[in-house]
């Protein structure tokens, strides 16, 4: 499976069975390997080749559905003209918030095209979202039902229950999202040692012994020197690249990065360039435009140049290029920022993340950074890298100093998930779960494709985004999915291109196969009667089993 | 049973027709105005062909001094996408 023209090296085919940590100086390395190594293994557990990463599917549809969706974007923007002019004039209520009376000649508040867009196009199909659910989120989950009498401007709960509702937007790639008591024995324990508020920051009185602990495992577990961890995932983008980058800095951040991100540089006050999604010629390009010319009008060299990558884009399930990320960073001395939100605990043979995945060392990317929402079932989020980066950010991010320290039953879930990955509970569930997640979503990928759906992304993401395109198919899919007893999460015009909007399915490794079945027929059936099937890559059916009464043995 | 299902067939359309042009996402007054506005077009249209296209070819057919008897099957083709 391995390409010829693979662009990192290879190295030798024995990695060390033995011993998990990974070792401070790196010096001695078992088995066999090549003297003139560039680059050295990650923690290998002996039996797997650097995985090739195979190629990430955009492929287009036919044109006339993005004319469609122009189409019916401009009739329901029409109505939305239509609907704005009777309510101006008087002839029907305004339900949204208004200007007062004694306002109206202000600047308006309510004229720009997102508050219009939100009153004509969102408020209509809103009951698609927020969706109120009353059972852990795990493979299936209850919500409940709410009606609305105005047109989605306001719900009701009737008070009933939607059962056993298969859950496919949930971030619960490995099923740590779970009341097993069993599983959450040592979480009750913490929290009958230090109960579960913790009042102060971690720089103040807040610095419990339990989350030292836990980030000496966070370390532990990705391979690197030394962890923090924060007490919400999306602060810890936004608060913590401020910290690092300041005024005359130079961020390359990917087009399709995440808000946090986006966020965290705009505050940090860094000169942003963007580069094409993986495009690893639009990054060279803006890398040797950066060091060539300098800062814009003095022309010195830039203080530092970051680049900002996320290990899987949750909107489109495209992997990132390590290998030729690295290879840059090397050529032009950038420093690299790889948020793993997505990946960590999900890809990857032993769910270290994509440094794993692609047979990298962890300590090569300078931060690493990753959530534990997805994975891992908690909240929160967590920096690793070198022992310096780490304890400057302890005392200089604005997280670590006002932010309260993360909740001991939260940090005793993580400690149990990660130590359940890792094996070091002596049992093998964790590597059940990944491998158990990898044949999910191998299998619920190629099932979409072979029915003909389109699927953005690389095979190895476990975000499959299907994509529907047309605004009027986003409400009906998500609510005849709903009638089908599975829950669903469509996206549309702003997080994503307004001609691709799509449904995004998240698939677990709690999922059993009967579930995934149960999705796939649904999705069969409403992809003809909705007509959502648009690939024009059909590979060939796969061969009908024999059935057993007519297969003549004896002639 | 025919009917039922050309009945069926004729809701799957219509349904196809709301998603498509995206009416599916309005209330259904605002759906009605849409679709008499848009019946009323088609109408419009084809009032307008009926009367018009005949004369429009003969005229045009006339132009080119050729008579649709001779060579009417021939040419008709080539003129009507000519004309338009």
């Amino acid at each position: 499976m391995i390409r010829t023209d693979e662009h990192h090296s290879c190295n030798g085919t024995l990695k060390c069975h033995s011993d998990q940590k990974q070792q401070e100086s790196n010096s001695l390395k078992n088995g066999y390997h090549r003297k003139e190594t560039v680059q050295k293994n990650g923690k290998g557990d002996g039996f797997h080749q650097p995985r090739v990463r195979g190629e990430d599917s955009f492929e287009e549809a036919p044109m006339y559905v993005a004319v469609l969706t122009y189409m019916g974007y401009g009739i329901v923007i029409l109505f939305g003209y239509f609907r704005d002019f009777l309510r101006a004039v008087g002839l029907e209520k305004c339900h949204q918030a208004q200007e007062r009376e004694e306002q109206k000649d202000f600047v308006p508040l309510y004229q720009d095209f997102e508050n219009f867009y939100k009153r004509n196009l969102y408020m209509r199909v809103r009951d698609n979202w927020n969706r109120p659910i009353c059972s852990l989120p795990g493979p299936v989950f209850d919500v409940m039902e709410r009606v609305s009498d105005d047109y989605n401007w306001t719900f009701r709960l009737t008070g009933k229950t939607v059962e056993n509702v298969i859950n496919m937007g949930s971030y619960n790639y490995l099923g740590f999202a779970e009341n097993n008591v069993d599983f959450l024995k040592t979480v009750a324990e913490e929290t009958r040692q230090y109960g579960v508020g913790v009042c102060s920051t971690r720089q103040e009185l807040g610095n419990f012994s339990i989350h030292e602990k836990l980030e000496r495992l966070v370390a532990e577990f990705l391979g690197v020197e030394s962890a923090m961890a924060f007490g919400m995932g999306f602060a810890t983008n936004s608060m913590n690249i401020p910290a690092l980058v300041g005024k005359s800095c130079l961020i390359l951040s990917d087009e399709l990065n995440h808000t946090s991100l986006i966020l965290g540089a705009r505050l940090s006050g860094a000169t942003i360039r963007v580069f094409k999604h993986n495009n690893m010629q639009s990054l060279e390009k803006l890398l040797k435009e950066a060091i060539c010319s300098g800062q814009p009008r003095t022309h010195r060299a830039w203080k530092k140049i970051l680049i900002m990558v996320e290990g899987i884009y949750s909107m489109e399930g495209s992997l990132v290029r390590l290998p030729e990320i690295l290879a840059l960073k090397k050529k032009y001395k950038a420093y690299l920022f790889l948020d793993e939100a997505h990946s960590i605990g999900a890809v990857g043979p032993t769910g270290r993340g994509v440094t794993e995945h692609f047979g990298v060392d962890p300590n090569e990317v300078d931060v690493l950074m990753g959530t534990f929402t997805k994975s891992f079932g908690a909240t929160g989020g967590y920096i690793a890298g070198k022992k310096e980066l780490v304890d400057y950010l302890r005392s200089h991010s604005h997280s670590a100093v006002y932010a309260t320290a993360m909740s001991p039953p939260v940090v005793e879930q993580i400690i149990r998930a990660i130590k359940c990955i890792m094996g070091v509970d002596g049992t093998t569930e964790g590597q059940r779960r990944v491998r158990q997640l990898s044949e999910n979503m191998c299998y619920f990928r190629s099932r979409l494709k072979e029915m003909g759906f389109i699927v953005y992304g690389n095979q190895d993401s476990p975000v499959v985004p299907l994509l529907l395109y047309l605004p009027g198919k986003v409400g009906a899919f998500s609510r005849a999915m709903l009638k089908r007893k599975i829950g669903v999460v469509v996206v549309g015009f702003p997080a994503t291109p307004i001609t691709e909007a799509r449904a995004r399915f998240c698939v677990s490794a709690a999922h059993t196969r009967e579930m995934l079945d149960k999705v796939l027929q649904s999705l069969d059936e409403l992809g003809d009667h909705i007509r959502v099937k648009f690939s024009r890559h059909r590979p060939s059916h796969r061969q009908e089993l024999y059935n057993e009464t007519d297969f003549e043995l004896d002639s | 049973m025919d009917m039922k299902n050309m009945r069926e067939n004729m809701g799957w359309l219509y349904y196809q027709y709301l998603l498509i042009t995206g009416i599916y996402v309005l209330e259904p007054w605002e759906q009605s105005i849409f679709n008499t506005l848009l019946f009323t077009m088609v109408a419009m249209v084809i009032y307008t062909s009926y009367v018009f296209v005949p004369i429009h070819v003969r005229l045009a057919l006339e132009f080119c001094m050729i008579s649709p008897i001779t060579y009417g099957h021939f040419f008709a083709i080539n003129v009507l996408v000519i004309t338009g």
